[in-house]
């Protein structure tokens, strides 16, 4: 369904005398199938989340492509409903300005024309948050409640994928677990697919079936969940085995 | 939407907005309202004091003074409004397009502004005035192709604080287009600040429309405007200041309800201070 190749991303180094750029992401291939949850793992830096936006179509690669169901990202037409997204910044992925009636409906609006509060009322039961929440605006929502309306408007387009980067990441241990739970239960419900991209090893290991370590804007290793502790690569060792430690 | 009812739950905002809003209604229906001509000369009533058929007396041709006030609403207030509306709105195209989009055009459209913004308001109203002729159209234009380039400089710094907001993102993910985007998501976003700025300076453009008229630039004798008005009543300031009082009255009630309405619609914008309002 979800298809890198060869996918290379860089910046432009903020110097003004130089022409130099900084290369994000070298040569990135990977695909991944329907109702998978495929994890991406790696240190702060390491260019997910900038593969998380090349793959949302928000940026262009500077070579390579991205395809979903074989069709380039890059047409806006094309991705429509088919992709969707939960940020880690939570604070800014709704506008402050509109109520969760709003943003669930905006998001609504995306798969079909017609549209009713009742749905809306359901969505946000699926996560876990009762009808007095619908009128609210994000300023008056915990992070976890915000992350769950987030979660809300990204199912509530019908995609059929779901790019979830660092999603959990700014919330409380406590809510992780929950919210990491909605997220298997909503999967399984609607059939969706995650691209699960994190830095926590935990977390992936217990949402996703298959696992790509990155370092330095390139794949280490792709390996299944369940043969993670037979890593191969050194860096995937030195990683999980900082994890065993702690 | 919101911010209007946000707006109508503002004390602050009722009055202002009720006062102004009366103003206008009586300047578009001015000709109905006025009790006289209000280019009606009449010597024998020079100067003369107030009575029933001369509510705020008379100037110094013998004219109406209620009734020229009512007249120049028009050119003081309404044509003052809507000229800002038409700066604001091209500022608005240019700062959205420029701020949203980020490409060569940007470059461009900002490059322009910068080459319109070096130019001093005061001598450029002087100079069009000097090529186009004096009158209120003239005045008027040049103000809107002066004063634009800086609400797009504005509007375009707002729109560069809200287009890499997550929920702008996630708007383009899904596949909205760049033009819902713009209408559902950035310009409500930076509404408020533009109607602050803009309930702000208007009135600055009151001022500078009532200066230039008071210094001949603007509306010609014998039509009625608030600052040829006072300019006509400096002449007897000594003799008879009382013919300064209705047209400065009228300027600075309507420049302090401006105030205050850009002060409640700030404090309507923010919406954490209308928490009570769910």
């Amino acid at each position: 369904m979800l298809e890198v190749k060869n996918v290379f991303k860089s910046y432009k180094k903020p110097d003004f005398f130089t022409m130099k750029r900084n290369m994000v992401l070298h040569d990135v291939s990977f695909s991944m199938d329907e109702n998978e949850c495929l994890g991406i793992i790696g240190e702060s830096g390491s260019g997910k989340s900038t593969l998380s936006r090349l793959i949302l179509g928000i940026e262009a690669p500077d070579r390579g492509e991205v395809l979903i169901n074989r069709k380039s990202v890059k047409n806006r037409r094309e991705r429509k409903g088919i992709v969707s997204a939960v940020f880690q910044d939570y604070t800014s992925s709704i506008n402050p300005s509109a109520t969760v009636h709003d943003t669930i409906l905006e998001s609504m609006q995306i798969s079909k024309t017609k549209f009713n509060r009742q749905e809306a009322i359901e969505l946000l039961n699926k996560v876990g948050l009762s009808e007095d929440y619908l009128y609210r605006h994000p300023h008056e929502l915990s992070g976890g409640e915000v992350q769950r309306v987030c979660i809300a408007r990204a199912i509530a387009s019908k995609p059929m994928l779901i790019v979830l980067d660092e999603a959990i990441s700014s919330l409380d241990a406590s809510i992780q677990v929950t919210i990491l739970d909605l997220l298997k239960n909503l999967k399984k419900e609607y059939n969706l697919s995650y691209l699960f991209i994190t830095h926590d090893i935990q977390a992936a290991a217990y949402i996703c079936d298959k696992l790509i370590i990155f370092k330095d804007g390139k794949i280490v290793e792709k390996i299944k969940t369940e043969d993670i502790k037979n890593v191969k690569e050194d860096y995937s060792k030195q990683l999980f085995n900082a994890v065993l430690a702690v | 939407m919101n911010l209007l009812k946000r707006l109508s739950k503002e004390r602050l905002a009722i009055i202002p907005l009720f006062i102004i809003v009366m103003v206008v209604i009586i300047g578009v229906f001015g000709q109905n309202i006025a009790p006289n001509d209000p280019n009606k000369v009449n010597m024998a009533l020079k100067y003369a004091s107030a009575s029933q058929i001369f509510p705020l007396g008379n100037d110094y041709l013998g004219r109406c003074i209620l009734s020229r006030m009512i007249y120049a609403i028009k050119p003081s207030l309404i044509y003052v409004i809507l000229t800002m509306i038409a700066t604001v709105g091209i500022g608005c195209i240019v700062g959205v397009i420029a701020g949203y989009f980020q490409n060569t055009l940007d470059e461009i459209l900002m490059r322009i502004c910068d080459i319109l913004l070096s130019f001093p308001s005061e001598a450029m109203v002087l100079a069009s005035a000097g090529i186009f002729g004096i009158g209120l159209k003239t005045m008027l234009m040049t103000i809107i192709f002066l004063r634009w380039p800086w609400y797009a400089k504005i509007i375009r710094t707002a729109v560069l604080k809200y287009r890499n907001k997550n929920y702008v993102y996630y708007m383009k993910a899904i596949g909205h287009t760049d033009l819902r985007i713009i209408f559902t998501q950035i310009i409500p976003s930076i509404i408020p600040d533009i109607a602050v700025i803009a309930t702000n300076n208007i009135n600055s453009l009151i001022l500078m429309m009532s200066g230039f008229s008071f210094l001949g630039l603007g509306i010609q004798a014998p039509s009625a405007e608030w600052g040829m008005m006072l300019s006509e009543a400096k002449k007897v300031v000594l003799t008879h200041p009382e013919q300064l009082i209705a047209p400065s009255s009228a300027i600075v009630l309507i420049c302090v309800c401006f105030a205050f309405l850009g002060d409640a619609l700030r404090d309507a914008a923010d919406v954490r201070r209308n928490v009570d309002d769910f």
